[in-house]
């Protein structure tokens, strides 16, 4: 299962972070900067999945954005890999060639394309 | 539920901007925009309010303040806000919320917003209130009775958004309010799709949540029904859901197997534009297949009929992949292969299938060259499990080349390890030296990362596939030369148990590890394998001048002052087993011995060693030497702890249960070099310590051996059971039942029960353990053991004969175990069952109630006696106290029956508080009888109580007073 889904941009800011267990804040933002430190290191010639802590992270970057879905580690990466491209269209779609500025001023408006993503909700996201 | 970093600006100093030509995603964005504003989404640019052209933070929070205090005007003004209005400041107050800023009003705004008829309006308030409202707000009722009349409002979209505001808080609060609501929403015939979908996911949340708050019921089978739903939105959700609940409720869902495969198999067959919406880049329905196969992981392979279509559906998605791709696209390649990937899970799953597994091999043979760097990354993960399988290892030992070749042109360490695990798999009798060879060069240059994982397996595997033992030994000295820094003490204990053990290799052994040393520099394990060996067998090579005693000597004194004090400890252990070998030595020992840097070393143990060592070598006459320094015995056979500690490195969740897997299935083609006695009760394992003589008993810790613990230790290789699963959940509560009483259930989830019935009478007892199988299926390969620290089992002796290997479904086995109380001890014996149910390894570990009080014999005496007694045993340390506040009603009449329970007599009117309780009896052990007294004091009005040991013996009381404490 999904355990988070966070979007951060190449310096680490997060656009958008969703949680599927508990965790504090402490918690949540060591996750966040965590997840950066990770992600961002690895280049094109590497794999889209990184083993992290006991989960593992599936991760695919769009221009200046990485879109990460933390799942557990037996889970289907390509399937979630593709999830995340699924995401993208969708929003794609929504806004009109989305950009990273649109995630940040239609907060509300993609929290709730994502709010019935429980398990990577199959292939249409709900577009209101 | 927050959707952006909360705590954390995501704009500098920008409050927000419009829109005006905002940066694509296709240029870095520059964020630091001169004019901004603050939009209330829904409203059009020009009714947003600029905040100013200040840049800097405090800007920022002046103009937010001021922000705010327009909105609490405007919230607490006279006139009534419109619904529009509403929404507008309910909205800046999240946007606001979600800059890292603390909102501390507009709640009740937000709630009433619930209310609205307008979705816009309703969809704002429900997002305020998943982001903000905590669960135990006082406006929680007033919010459960507006998601109440949404879920009750027909409308799909109004009880599509409070489905999701009960999914997006998840609390157990929302689960004990909708839990019961969600799942006739869910199956009831009248409801849309949508809200069929959101239900189906809303109440998966819940599940996950708080399990125990959502009822199994008739329900759940109309819940199977949904995967022949229509919508496939819905079974693909439906499907999630089945699949959350089928791993905890195996035997309600079993019909979902035959459904799950019909769908599967109309998915598979249908043509690439059939599924419309769920076709994904020419791939029908990829996550619903994905999801499909993972639900069938949950169950064995189905019955003859079912199967028979499943094989054809799995044949199916392996024929696609030969295909040509329908497009040239990454996407296509990534959703046709996430499907092939499940489909070979399941096909390995099932274990059962020889062609398709070996078809899957194949298949996974030409990803292996792939150049998606994911697809041979994913691939090496499969075949790692396929080469676990008899029916495939063949087949995954053709690849080798390709595997070998991996870890030097891999530019990802995560591929690199993945061939290193592959290569681990596939290894066996045929290929060992040639693999071994291969990752001793590769870690010359691997990772550091990865360094300490490849040494443990080239230990196993050289051990494991050890024909000729010398080659044994060089691989290991090689290992040290390469990597010493990450060879484990592990791995060296294990190679001098193996050199001490086996006759044949000792003479090479010492003759390599001299020459060996001979390096200017030579790592610290090098040496202490080399003063081990040589202090054994320097012997068998002294004959050669090159090697003869004195020059042995020099060449592990010479290394001696630069390695640390275990080290050095243990050459000197090896000198005084050299004054033993070679006489001749002996005055240049003694000297070396003698010097202040050896009898007034600082260190306490090298100068205790020193004097001792000194002293023994000039009092003791040839005889005794002879008979102390003696060649150590051997080991007891298959002491590894190698792989155990392997597995604890990756974790229990992957690899164990693939090496259990492996281990299980491959034992004949693996069997170690020397077969392990299978023995029932787990002997505690004795680490080869670093010393030598195990004579002082004097040194504090002797250095190096590791803490033995039964259960971690065990021999990997064999057959014999591997390492205990963790103490189940609840097993301490459990365990805290029998503390009182002697008969009951003591552990019991979906496919076993434990059942006990025990008697005890002095230092004696009998126990008989009831295993249950409660499913339909046979246990195969089951095996109880009984698991005892070293500690434990000098003080308490157990004994028992083996069950049965198979459990009929349904049927029960009784195992007695005879106990004696050998001395008094605080631990309990961990009772560790593992077997197999359909394809899957079972293992459960629970703590068995054998504990100190049950040896009790209760001892009736006066008023008089007891106080005597009593004062006699004032020692501080014979008295131990506790006081704690009660756990349960504070009742005389169950107290009084613990109190018996627990074994001592409960004596009346013996304390002149009528309100205490006093007991006494005395403990039997085979060695002593200690005499316990006991006192309790509750504290009606504090809800406390004080329990008062005295025993003869301070461990007694302790143990006692910890037992006791936990009943009340």
């Amino acid at each position: 299962m999904i355990r988070f889904i966070l979007i951060q941009n190449r310096a680490g800011k997060t656009r958008l972070a969703k949680w599927y267990m508990q965790f504090d804040d402490d918690e949540k933002q060591k996750l966040i900067e965590e997840v950066h430190a990770v992600v961002t290191v690895r280049d094109a010639k590497h794999t889209n999945f990184v083993e992290f802590r006991n989960f593992k992270i599936i991760y695919r970057r769009y221009a200046g954005l990485y879109f990460c879905i933390c799942v557990d580690v037996n889970d289907n990466n390509l399937a979630y890999l593709e999830a995340i491209h699924n995401f993208v269209e969708v929003l794609n779609e929504y806004f009109h060639n989305v950009c990273e500025l649109d995630l940040v001023f239609n907060f509300y408006k993609v929290k709730e394309n994502t709010s019935s993503g429980q398990t990577g909700q199959s292939h249409v996201f709900a577009v209101p | 539920m927050v959707p952006v970093g909360r705590g954390m600006p995501f704009i500098p100093s920008v409050l927000a901007v419009v829109g005006a030509g905002a940066a694509r995603m296709s240029r870095d964005t520059p964020w630091c925009l001169e004019a901004f504003y603050l939009i209330p989404p829904g409203t059009h640019a020009n009714e947003g309010i600029q905040v100013g052209r200040g840049k800097s933070k405090e800007a920022e929070i002046k103009r937010i303040n001021k922000e705010l205090a327009n909105i609490r005007s405007k919230f607490k003004g006279d006139r009534a806000l419109d619904g529009y209005s509403k929404k507008k400041y309910v909205c800046k107050l999240l946007f606001i919320f979600l800059l890292g800023h603390d909102i501390d009003f507009g709640h009740m705004e937000a709630v009433n917003l619930l209310s609205s008829n307008r979705y816009t309006e309703k969809q704002i308030g429900y997002l305020f209130i998943s982001v903000l409202v905590n669960s135990n707000s006082e406006l929680i009722r007033l919010i459960n009775n507006a998601i109440k009349n949404d879920l009750a409002s027909r409308n799909p979209t109004f009880m599509g958004l409070a489905l999701h505001c009960i999914a997006n808080v998840g609390s157990r609060e929302m689960a004990e309010a909708f839990a019961g609501e969600i799942p006739r929403i869910l199956v009831a015939g009248d409801t849309m799709d949508s809200v069929k979908q959101s239900a189906a996911l809303c109440l998966l949340r819940l599940y996950r949540t708080s399990p125990d708050l959502v009822p199994m019921g008739d329900w759940t089978s109309r819940v199977v029904h949904l995967l022949n739903d229509q919508h496939l939105g819905v079974v693909t959700a439906a499907t999630s859901l089945i699949t959350t609940l089928a791993q905890k409720n195996p035997e309600e869902f079993k019909t979902s197997v035959s459904l799950a495969v019909s769908r599967l198999s109309r998915i598979v067959t249908s043509a690439s534009t059939d599924l419309q919406d769920y076709t994904y880049y020419f791939v029908p329905a990829p996550w619903l297949s994905v999801k499909l196969l993972r639900l069938l992981q949950c169950y064995p392979p189905p019955d003859p009929a079912v199967r028979g279509r499943l094989t054809e559906c799995l044949e199916a998605i392996l024929n696609k992949a030969q295909e040509p791709p329908k497009s040239k696209k990454v996407q296509h390649s990534n959703a046709k292969n996430a499907v092939l990937f499940e489909a070979i899970s399941l096909v390995i799953h099932h274990d059962s299938e020889p062609n398709l597994l070996v078809r899957a091999c194949n298949q996974l043979g030409q990803f292996l060259q792939h150049r998606e760097t994911n697809l041979r990354y994913l691939a090496l993960e499969s075949m790692c499990t396929l080469a676990s399988s008899e029916f495939s290892h063949e087949a995954v030992k053709t690849h080798i080349e390709t595997v070998i070749n991996a870890p030097q042109t891999e530019r990802d360490v995560s591929v690199r390890q993945r061939a290193v695990d592959l290569l681990y798999a596939m290894c066996d009798r045929s290929n060992a030296q040639q693999i071994v060879a291969e990752m001793l060069s590769y870690l010359e240059t691997a990772d550091y990362s990865i360094r300490e994982e490849i040494v443990l397996k080239v230990a196993i595997l050289a051990e494991k596939y050890a024909v000729d033992y010398t080659w044994y030994v060089d691989t290991i000295l090689n290992l040290i030369r390469i990597a010493g820094d990450y060879v484990s003490e592990e791995v060296w204990y294990r190679v001098i148990q193996i050199v001490i053990n086996r006759d044949d290799v000792q003479g090479y052994a010492a003759k390599t590890v001299f020459e060996a040393l001979q390096a200017s520099a030579c790592h610290e394990n090098l040496v202490k394998v080399g003063g081990y060996i040589l202090g054994e067998f320097g012997n068998l090579i002294a004959g050669d001048p090159r090697s003869s005693p004195l020059t042995q000597f020099h060449l592990l004194h010479s290394k001696f002052h630069l390695c640390s004090v275990p080290t050095r400890a243990l050459l000197l252990s090896t000198y005084i087993k050299f004054v033993n070998l070679f006489p001749e030595v002996k005055g240049t020992i003694q000297d070396v011995l003698r010097s202040d840097s050896q009898l007034k070393n600082a260190d306490v143990e090298l100068q205790q060693r020193a004097v001792e060592y000194l002293r023994l070598s000039t009092v003791a006459s040839t005889d005794i030497l002879a008979t102390v320094l003696e060649e150590m015995p051997p080991f007891p056979e298959r002491e590894s702890s190698i792989l155990a500690k392997l597995k604890k490195k990756k974790g229990p969740s992957t690899v164990t249960d693939l090496e259990e897997a492996k281990r299980e299935r491959s034992a004949d083609v693996n069997g170690g070099p020397e077969p392990a006695p299978a023995s029932t009760s787990a002997v505690s394992t004795p680490s080869p310590s670093a010393d030598l003589l195990g004579l002082g008993a004097a040194p504090p810790a002797p250095a190096g051996p590791p803490p033995s613990s039964g259960g971690l230790l065990v021999d990997v290789f064999s057959d014999s059971p591997s390492a205990a699963a963790p103490l189940a959940p609840g097993s301490e509560d459990n365990f805290a039942r029998f503390v009182c009483k002697n008969n009951g259930v003591l552990f019991e989830n979906q496919l076993l029960q434990i059942g006990l019935k025990s008697e005890f009478r002095q230092n004696l007892g009998r126990m008989f353990i009831f295993y249950g199988n409660k499913t339909s299926t046979q246990f195969l390969n089951f095996t109880p053991t009984l698991i005892c620290s070293d500690d434990l089992q000098a003080n308490l002796s157990l004994q028992t004969k083996p069950v049965d290997p198979a459990v009929d479904g349904g049927a029960q086995v009784q195992q007695a175990v005879n106990i004696e109380c050998v001395s008094d001890f605080t631990e309990a014996p961990v009772l560790n069952i593992q077997f197999r149910y359909g394809g899957t390894f079972q293992n459960v570990s629970v703590k068995l109630p054998i504990t100190l009080n049950k040896f009790f014999q209760p001892t009736e005496m006066a008023s008089q006696d007891f106080f005597q007694r009593w004062k006699q045993l004032s020692n501080p340390q014979q008295e131990v106290q506790s006081i704690f506040k009660a756990k349960h009603p504070m009742d005389t009449e169950v107290t009084k029956a613990k109190i018996i329970g627990f074994g001592s007599a409960l004596l009346e009117e013996v304390d002149p508080n009528p309100a205490n309780f006093v007991g006494a009896g005395i403990i039997h052990t085979r060695t002593a009888q200690i005499g316990c007294l006991l006192r309790l004091e509750p504290n009606l009005q504090a809800q406390m109580y004080r329990l008062t040991l005295r025993t003869s013996r301070e461990t007694v009381s302790q143990r006692l007073c910890e037992l006791l404490s936990e009943q009340f």
